[in-house]
C-alpha cells in the first residue's frame, strides 16, 4: 500500500489513495491548480518478520543507516527488573529477519551504535565499547579513558563523520569525551560547561569544517564545545519567548539542526547557527521521542520529523503540517535522502516526492512525463488516444524531457510494478527519438534490478537509489559479503560485468576465508572444498585464505590451503607465522628466489639455538650457501663455527690461513693462524695442505730471521722469490741454506739462481756455479740468460758447452750463425738448416747461406 | 659493469651488494650514488650528503642487510634498475655479470638463477614465444625451470606470434671447461687475451697506437675493419690487414686525374669514410704487431703445441714437465694455473703424484696463499687428483726404477689411457672433437670449426649444440650426455617449422651460463655461416681462460 499525502495552501489536506496509477487520472480531472510546497510520501518496505515480545520502547535500538541491520537489547536499564536476569542482544536485518542474538554477559550497556562498516558498538555504563559484527561475533573492544570509567557514562551517541565512525559520550560528572575515528582512537574530552550542575536536557554531534563539536541545551541556553573552549549561543531569530529546549535534530549531512522548546515550537536553520530556515509552532508541549530530519540532497525543501508516542509530524517551512497517526511505537532512522520508519509490524520509508516523481504523479499534472506515461498506457490499450498523448509531448518538443523524467522516476520508485511502467513509457518515447543516448536508460534498469534483488525480502537492506549511488557498488558488495551473501554478490558481479579481479574472485575469497572457519568440517573437506570451488580463479590468494584458517587456529588446514598456492613465495611468509620454518624453507628454495631464501635463514637463526640452526642449514645445501656467501662478508666469526659445526676440518684450515694473511699483523699471530691450520689439515687428513703450511710456517720464522739480521724486507715472499733476493743480495750461504730446508727441485734453484746472478752481473759467480755439477737444466739457459743481459761474451762461453741436440740454438742465439751452420749441417739436420737460413740476412751472411745451401745440395743428392 | 666501480674500498663492497652498480651523477653533486664504505667515511669526516644508491640489476634482500648492519640504512635511498642485457654486438648480448661464475660454480649461490630467468623472459616477450628450448647443466636446467614458471604467470599477454627465435640452447660453462682453458687464435679472441674487451672495448695503449696516447676502440661489426677479421685465424689477419691496406691506397690514388667535380665528390662523400677506415686500419695493424711480437715468439709456439698435445693426450709426461719448467721459471702465474687445468680436465684429474709436485712448485713460486686456490679449483673441478685405484701410480712406480724417466713417463701414459676411463677423451672421441689431420690445415679455408684452435680442437660446446641442432635432440648422443653428467633437456615435442624458407633462416639463441670465450662466438657464427643458422649469443659475461683462473684466485688483498 502507498499513500501520498500533499499539502498545499489551497487545499490544506492530506489526500490519502490506495493505487498510484488510478490517483493520477483521479487526481487530474481536478482543474484547480496544486501548488505544494511541501511534498512527502510514506509507503512500506516490509512487514516486519520478526516476533517481537518487548515493546520497541522497553529496548535500546540502534538501526544502521543505508537500509543497515537493526540491533536490540532489552534494556534493564529503564525498567529495572531483577539485576541478575541477562539481556538477549538481537540482530535483525531491515527486514526483520533475525540474523543472529547472544545472551549479553557483560556489563551495563548504555547504548548501542552501528559504525561505517556495520559493525555493532555497545557502549557500556564502565565507558568500555565493545564491538561486535553483524553475527553477533565479538570482534574488540577499547575503553573511552578512565574518567568516563570513574564517573559513569550516562548518555553516549554513535556518528559518523569523514574521519570514520566516533563516539560521543557524556559522563555522570556532566563532562563530555568523544573519539571521531573508533579504528583510530584519540579521545578528547571536551573543555568544562561553567555551572552545568545538571544533565543537559538534549545534545548532538556537530561537524563543522571538520571539526567536530558539541551542541548542548540547558533550559533556555545554548552552548556549543568546541576542543578548547565553550561558548554560549543563541539562534538567530528565535522568538524570547520560545521556552527551554528539550529537544534537538541534526541532519544527515549535518548542515541543518532543529531545536524543540517547551511551549511546542520548532526552530529549524543552519547547524552553523547563522541563518534561520523557519519556525513552526505545534499544539504539543511534550518532547517528542524522537526528532529528525527528513532532507534530500540537492532538493530545497527541507521537513523535520517529530514522533510522539502515537502520532507523528512532519514540519517543513509553511505553516502547515501533515500528521500521521501511529498505531504502535515507532522508531526513526534518518536516512541520506528520507526517514525509515519502523515499528513492531511494518517497516515504512517517508520521504520528500522527488521532483520527477512528482511531475509525472501530481494530480492533473500535464508535464511531459505524466503525457508519456499516459501515451504508453493508451498504446497498451490499442488506443488512438496514445497518439494523441505522443502528439502533445512532441508539439512542445519535449519528448526527450519526458523520457528522461520516466527514467529518473523510475528509479525512486520502490514497487517493481511501478518502475516497470516508467521503464515502459521511457522506452517507448524513445522509439521515437532519434538520438537519444541509451545509457542512462541501461544503467538505470541495470541498477534497479540490483536494488531489487538487495531489497527483497530475505536480504532485506532498502536501499534507495540516491543512497546506493552514495554508497558504490563496491561496498554493496562488501555488505553482501559480510552478511555472507556470497551467492547474491556473485551474481551481481557478474550482471553488472565487474573484472573478475574486482569482483567475483574477491568475493570468492571472501567466502572461502569464511569456509575455513567452519569448525564442524575436518581440514581435508575445507580444503578440497575451497579448492574447487576456487579453482585458478585470478586473483585469488590462498596463502591470505590460508592466513585467515590460521587465525582462528588451524594450522593444518593452513598448510593443506598453503597447497593449493601456486607462487612458493606468497607461501613463506605465513609458514614462518607459522612457525613452519622448515617448510617454509623448503618453499622459499623451490621458489628460486634468494631473498626469500634469506628471510627465511635469518628467521631462523633469530628463531632456533644456534646448534639447531646449523643442523637446519646442513640438510638445505642452497640455504647453507647463501648463508655462508653472507657470512663471508658480514661475519667470519659465524663461519668458522659453521665450519666447526659438520667438523669441515678442511674449510677450517682454509679458515686459518686465510686469516693468516688477512686479518692477522704480526708474525706471531700469523704462526699461530697457521699452526692452528696445520692442526685442521692433519684432521682432515689433508697431509699436503698440512706440509705445506707447517713449510710456510718454517719460511715466516726465517723470513723474520732474515729480515732482523739483513735488515731488509723478505716476509711475505714466496720461497722463489725469498731465494732468488738472497742470490741478488749475495748471501749464497743462505740461500743454499733454504735450497736445502725447503728441497727445492735442483732445476727450479739453477734457474733461478743463474736469473739472480746474471741480475747482479756476477759473472764470475755464475762461471763457478756452472763448474760447481752438471747442469740439471743444461747450458741453454746459461747462453739465454746472458744474451738477456747482453752478455755475449758471457754466453759464448756456455754456447760451447751445451749438448749438441742445442748447439745450433745456442749458436744462433749468440749470433754465431757461421757455427750454427756448421752445427746443422753436422747434425745433417735440414729443419735446423733452414732455422739458421731464415736468421740469415743476404748482405752479411752470404757465405753461411752458401754453405748450407751447399749442404742441403748434398742431402739431396745422396 | 657498464659503470665503473669508484673507489678501491667499493670493490670490497660489491661482492655482497653484487651487481651493485656505482657512479657519480656529475650534474648533482649532492646525490653522489655510493656505498656504504663511502657513506660512512663521509660520515667520519663529518660530512652530510644525499645517498642514492641504484642496484641493478635487481636490489637484493641482503643488500638491504649489509647497509641495516652497517649501520646506514636511513641515510641512503635505494633504488633498481632492471637492466639485464647489454647489447655488445649485432648478435652478442651480455648480462656483465662476470660474478656470475665464481658465485654459482664455486660457492654454488644460486641467487642470479631467476636473474637470467627473467632476463630470458625479456627476450621472450619482445621476440615471440621460443619455440624450442634445449640444454645442458644443472644451472640452465634451474633457468629453464625458473623461466617457465616466469611464462606461465605472464601468460595470456602474449599473443601468438611467429616465433622470432625458434631455437634457444642453454648451456652451463661446466659443462666445457676445456674449450675456455685453450688459448685463443682468432682475432677477436687474442685481442681479448691480450688487451681484455670489456664491454665491447678495448684501450690499446701506446704501443699499439704509435702516439703517446691510448685509445679506446668500440669492437663491434660497426667497425668495418675489425668486423672482417674478427673471426679470422690470426696468421691470415696480417695479410688482409696489408690487402686491405694497398686497396686503400688505390682508393686514394683515384684523386689523381680527377677534375674538380670528381674531387669534390670525392672529398664530400668518400673521403670522410676513407679516413676512418684508414685510422681503424692502422690500430689494427698496430694491435696485430704488438700481439706477434708477444705471441709469435718461440715460446708461445710451444705453448700452443704443449695444448695441442694435451688436448689429443699425446707426451703427457712431456707437458707435465713442460708445466713445472713454466711454474719453475715464474712466467706467468695464471697461465701456469691455466696449464694445469687443461692437463687436469683433458686427463681427468691429474695422477697423484704430479699433483702434489706441480701444487708445491706453485706454492713456492707464487706463495702459500694459493693453497686456497688450488681448494677453489678442486672445488669447482678443474684441477683434480685422479681417485686412488683409477691410476696405475703403483705399477708405474716400479716401472720408473726400471728405466729412464722419459721412457717411464711414456709407459704410464700407455698405462692411464688404458686404465682410465677419461670423460673429455671419451667425449672428444664419440664427438670427434680432434679433426683427422692429413696435410696441413688450410687456415685461410676452414673446413669444420676446428679453425678457432688452429685445426687441432673442434670446441666441445659448439659441438654439442651443432649435434644437438642437427639431430633435433638428445637422440643418439647419450652415451655423450653421460659423460657430461646428464642434466639435459629438450622441449618434449619439437616444434617443427613447416615453412621450409623459414628453416633456411633459423634464429638460434645460444645462452653461456658463466660466460663463453670470443672464440667459441667465432666457432659458432662459422658454422651458423655453414648451415644458414643466424645464431645470437646472451651470456652472463664474455670470459676467457685468464678470467677463468682470476674468478678463482685467492690472493692477497
Amino acid at each position: 500500500m502507498g499513500f501520498i499525502a500533499g499539502l498545499g495552501l489551497a487545499e490544506g489536506m492530506a489526500l490519502e489513495l490506495t493505487g498510484k496509477e488510478e490517483r493520477v487520472i483521479a487526481l487530474r480531472s481536478l482543474t484547480s491548480p496544486l501548488v505544494c510546497l511541501l511534498c512527502c510520501r510514506k509507503f512500506e518496505l516490509y512487514s516486519m518478520a520478526w516476533n517481537l515480545k518487548e515493546d520497541l520502547r522497553d529496548c535500546l535500538v540502534a538501526a544502521a543507516p543505508y537500509g543497515g541491520p537493526i540491533a536490540l537489547m532489552k534494556n534493564n536499564f529503564r525498567k529495572e527488573k531483577s539485576p541478575g536476569s541477562r539481556p538477549l542482544l538481537e540482530i535483525y536485518s531491515a527486514s526483520g529477519v533475525p540474523l543472529a542474538s547472544v545472551l549479553w554477559k557483560s556489563g551495563q550497556v548504555v547504548q548501542l551504535g552501528w559504525t561505517a562498516s556495520e559493525d555493532l558498538l555497545c557502549i557500556q555504563e564502565d565507558g568500555t565499547v565493545l564491538i561486535y559484527n553483524l553475527f553477533c561475533e565479538f570482534k574488540r573492544h577499547f575503553s573511552m579513558g578512565n574518567e568516563v570509567l570513574q564517573n559513569h557514562v550516562r548518555e553516549a551517541k554513535v556518528f559518523h563523520t569523514e574521519y570514520g565512525t566516533g563516539v560521543a559520550i557524556l559522563t555522570g560528572a556532566h563532562r563530555f569525551s568523544l573519539t571521531t575515528n573508533i579504528d583510530d582512537l584519540k579521545l578528547r574530552r571536551m573543555p568544562e560547561v561553567p555551572g552545568l550542575q545538571k544533565l543537559p536536557s538534549c545534545w548532538a554531534v556537530l561537524s563543522q569544517d571538520r571539526v567536530t563539536i558539541i551542541l548542548l541545551a540547558v533550559g533556555q541556553d545554548l552552548y556549543l564545545l568546541d576542543n578548547t573552549s565553550c561558548s554560549v549561543v543563541t539562534p538567530p531569530g528565535i522568538s524570547p519567548h520560545a521556552g527551554a529546549y528539550v529537544q534537538m535534530a541534526v541532519s544527515f549531512n549535518y548542515c541543518y539542526l532543529a531545536l524543540f522548546t517547551d511551549t511546542g515550537s520548532i526552530w529549524m536553520g543552519t547547524s552553523s547557527l547563522k541563518e534561520k530556515l523557519g519556525e513552526f509552532s505545534c499544539d504539543f508541549r511534550t518532547p517528542p521521542r524522537q526528532m529528525v530530519w527528513c532532507t534530500r540532497p540537492r532538493s530545497k525543501q527541507r521537513a523535520v520529523v517529530a514522533a510522539w508516542d502515537r502520532r507523528l509530524l512532519v514540519a517543513g517551512k509553511s505553516k502547515e503540517c501533515i500528521q500521521f497517526i501511529l498505531d504502535e511505537d515507532s522508531y526513526l532512522v534518518p536516512e541520506l535522502d528520507g526517514v525509515r520508519i519502523f515499528s513492531r509490524t511494518t517497516h515504512e520509508f517517508l520521504h520528500e516526492i522527488p521532483e520527477a516523481s512528482e511531475e509525472i504523479f501530481k494530480i492533473a499534472s500535464m508535464a511531459p512525463g505524466a503525457l508519456l506515461l499516459e501515451a504508453q498506457r493508451e498504446y497498451e490499450k490499442q488506443s488512438q488516444k496514445a497518439d494523441e498523448y505522443l502528439r502533445e509531448i512532441k508539439d512542445q518538443n519535449l519528448l526527450a524531457e519526458a523520457v528522461r523524467q520516466c527514467i529518473e522516476a523510475a528509479g525512486y520508485e520502490h514497487e517493481p510494478e511501478t518502475q516497470k511502467s516508467l521503464l515502459r513509457a521511457a522506452s517507448f518515447g524513445k522509439c521515437f527519438l532519434d538520438k537519444f543516448p541509451p545509457e542512462s536508460f541501461v544503467r538505470t534498469c541495470r541498477d534497479l534490478r540490483v536494488l531489487n534483488a538487495i531489497r527483497d525480502y530475505q536480504i532485506g537492506i532498502p536501499l534507495t537509489f540516491a543512497q546506493y549511488k552514495q554508497l558504490t557498488i563496491e561496498v554493496l558488495l562488501d555488505r553482501l559479503v559480510l552478511r555472507r551473501l556470497y551467492p547474491l554478490a556473485i551474481k551481481i558481479c557478474e550482471y553488472l560485468r565487474l573484472s573478475e579481479f574486482q569482483g567475483v574472485s574477491r568475493i570468492l575469497a571472501h567466502w572461502a576465508c569464511y569456509k575455513v572457519q567452519q569448525k564442524d568440517k575436518s581440514d581435508e573437506e575445507v580444503a578440497h572444498a575451497i579448492n574447487q570451488k576456487l579453482g585458478d580463479t585470478p586473483g585469488i590468494s590462498y596463502s591470505e585464505i590460508a592466513a585467515r584458517a590460521y587465525d582462528c587456529g588451524r594450522t593444518e588446514l593452513a598448510i593443506k590451503v598453503l597447497e593449493y598456492e601456486p607462487r612458493s613465495g606468497e607461501q613463506v611468509p605465513l609458514l614462518l607465522k607459522m612457525k613452519k620454518s622448515q617448510l617454509a624453507l623448503n618453499k622459499a628454495i623451490e621458489s628460486g628466489d634468494t631473498d626469500l631464501v634469506y628471510t627465511v635463514v635469518l628467521h631462523l637463526k633469530n628463531e632456533l639455538n644456534r646448534g639447531t640452526f646449523f643442523m637446519t642449514l646442513q640438510k638445505q645445501p642452497v640455504a647453507l650457501s647463501l648463508y655462508r656467501q653472507f657470512c663471508k662478508h658480514q661475519e667470519l666469526e659465524t663461519l668458522k663455527d659453521l665450519y666447526n659445526q659438520d667438523d669441515d676440518h678442511q674449510e677450517l684450515g682454509n679458515f686459518h690461513v686465510h686469516s693468516s694473511y688477512s686479518s692477522e699483523k704480526r708474525i706471531e699471530g700469523r704462526v699461530a693462524a697457521l699452526q692452528n691450520a696445520v692442526d685442521e689439515y692433519y684432521k682432515a687428513k689433508n697431509e699436503f695442505a698440512a706440509k705445506a703450511t707447517e713449510d710456510q710456517i718454517k719460511l715466516l720464522r726465517m723470513q723474520r730471521r732474515l729480515q732482523d739480521e739483513l735488515d731488509k724486507p723478505y716476509v711475505d715472499y714466496s720461497l722463489h722469490d725469498t731465494v732468488y733476493g738472497l742470490i741478488l743480495d749475495g748471501n749464497h750461504k743462505r740461500a743454499e741454506q733454504l735450497y736445502r730446508d725447503f728441497r727445492i727441485p735442483d732445476k727450479r734453484f739453477w734457474w733461478l739462481k743463474i736469473g739472480a746472478l746474471a741480475e747482479r752481473e756476477d759473472w764470475e759467480e755464475m762461471e763457478k756455479f756452472s763448474k760447481s755439477k752438471k747442469s740439471p737444466v743444461g747450458y741453454l739457459p746459461f747462453v739465454e740468460i746472458c744474451m738477456k743481459h747482453h752478455n755475449r761474451h758471457e754466453a759464448k762461453k756456455y754456447a760451447a758447452r751445451v749438448t749438441p741436440e742445442q748447439r745450433v740454438k745456442a749458436h744462433i742465439l749468440v749470433r754465431e750463425l757461421d757455427q750454427a751452420a756448421d752445427a746443422a749441417i753436422e747434425h745433417k739436420n735440414e729443419n735446423e738448416m733452414n732455422l739458421v737460413l731464415s736468421k740469415c740476412t743476404a748482405a752479411t751472411d752470404s757465405s753461411v747461406v752458401e754453405k748450407i745451401n751447399r749442404a742441403k745440395a748434398q742431402i739431396l743428392k745422396k | 659493469m657498464p659503470c665503473e666501480i669508484t673507489g678501491p674500498q667499493v670493490c670490497l663492497h660489491k661482492r655482497y651488494c653484487t651487481g651493485l652498480t656505482i657512479g657519480f651523477l656529475v650534474a648533482l653533486v649532492n646525490q653522489s650514488l655510493v656505498s656504504a664504505d663511502i657513506v660512512n667515511a663521509d660520515k667520519a669526516m663529518g660530512r652530510s650528503r644525499k645517498y642514492k644508491i641504484i642496484f641493478s640489476p635487481q636490489k637484493f634482500y641482503s643488500c638491504e642487510l649489509v647497509l641495516e648492519e652497517e649501520g646506514i640504512y636511513g641515510d641512503v635511498t635505494c633504488d633498481e634498475w632492471a637492466f639485464y642485457l647489454l647489447p655488445l654486438d649485432d648478435d652478442l648480448l651480455s648480462m656483465e655479470l662476470p660474478e656470475f661464475f665464481r658465485d654459482y660454480f664455486l660457492e654454488g649461490d644460486q641467487r642470479w638463477i631467476s636473474t637470467i630467468a627473467r632476463a630470458l623472459q625479456l627476450l621472450n616477450s619482445l621476440f615471440g614465444p621460443f619455440a624450442n628450448t634445449y640444454g645442458i647443466g644443472r644451472c640452465a636446467k634451474m633457468v629453464y625451470e625458473v623461466w617457465r614458471e616466469l611464462v606461465e604467470e605472464s601468460e595470456g599477454d602474449s599473443h601468438a606470434r611467429r616465433p622470432e627465435i625458434s631455437h634457444v640452447f642453454l648451456m652451463d660453462r661446466d659443462v666445457d671447461y676445456v674449450t675456455a682453458l685453450c688459448s685463443q687464435v682468432v682475432y677477436e679472441g687474442l685481442v681479448d687475451d691480450t688487451f681484455r674487451i670489456k664491454c665491447g672495448s678495448v684501450d690499446f695503449g701506446p704501443d699499439v697506437t704509435s702516439s703517446d696516447r691510448s685509445f679506446k676502440v668500440l669492437l663491434n661489426a660497426q667497425d668495418k675493419v675489425f668486423s672482417e677479421i674478427r673471426n679470422e685465424h690470426f696468421s691470415n689477419v696480417f695479410g688482409f690487414l696489408s690487402q686491405k691496406a694497398r686497396n686503400l691506397q688505390t682508393q686514394y690514388d683515384r684523386r689523381r686525374g680527377m677534375d674538380i667535380k670528381q674531387m669534390k665528390n670525392f672529398v664530400s662523400q668518400e673521403l670522410k669514410g676513407l679516413k676512418q677506415e684508414h685510422r681503424l686500419l692502422s690500430l689494427h695493424i698496430g694491435a696485430c704487431e704488438s700481439i706477434m711480437k708477444k705471441k709469435t715468439k718461440q715460446d708461445f709456439q710451444e705453448l700452443l703445441k704443449t695444448e695441442h698435445s694435451l688436448l689429443e693426450g699425446f707426451d703427457i709426461r712431456e707437458s707435465t714437465s713442460y708445466i713445472e719448467e713454466h711454474i719453475d721459471r715464474q712466467v706467468s702465474p695464471s697461465e701456469s694455473l691455466r696449464l694445469m687445468c687443461l692437463l687436469s680436465v683433458t686427463e681427468n684429474g691429474l695422477i697423484p703424484k704430479d699433483y702434489r709436485s706441480l701444487k708445491t712448485q706453485y706454492l713456492q713460486s707464487y706463495g702459500p696463499e694459493h693453497l686456497l686456490t688450488f681448494h677453489n679449483l678442486k672445488r669447482i673441478g678443474l684441477l683434480t687428483e685422479q681417485a686412488p685405484g683409477e691410476t696405475l701410480t703403483a705399477v708405474e712406480s716400479k716401472v720408473s726404477k726400471l728405466v729412464t724417466d722419459r721412457a717411464a713417463g711414456k709407459l704410464t701414459d700407455a698405462f692411464n689411457s688404458l686404465a682410465r676411463k677419461s670423460n673429455f677423451r671419451g667425449i672428444s672421441k664419440k664427438l670427434g672433437l680432434i679433426p683427422r689431420v692429413d696435410g696441413e690445415y688450410n687456415l685461410k679455408v676452414p673446413r669444420d670449426m676446428a679453425y678457432v684452435f688452429s685445426g687441432a680442437y673442434i670446441p666441445l660446446s659448439c659441438k654439442i649444440i651443432e649435434q644437438v641442432l642437427e639431430r633435433k635432440g638428445w637422440l643418439g648422443l647419450e652415451e655423450v650426455v653421460r659423460l657430461l653428467n646428464g642434466n639435459e633437456f629438450a622441449p618434449t615435442e619439437p616444434v617443427m617449422e613447416e615453412n621450409p624458407a623459414w628453416e633456411a633462416q633459423r634464429v638460434i639463441l645460444a645462452v653461456f651460463l658463466g660466460g663463453c670465450t670470443f672464440s667459441e662466438i667465432s666457432a659458432l657464427r662459422f658454422l651458423g655461416k655453414e648451415k644458414g643458422y643466424k645464431f645470437i649469443f646472451l651470456t652472463t659475461a664474455i670470459t676467457s681462460s685468464a678470467r677463468l683462473m682470476d674468478a678463482m684466485l685467492e690472493a692477497k688483498v
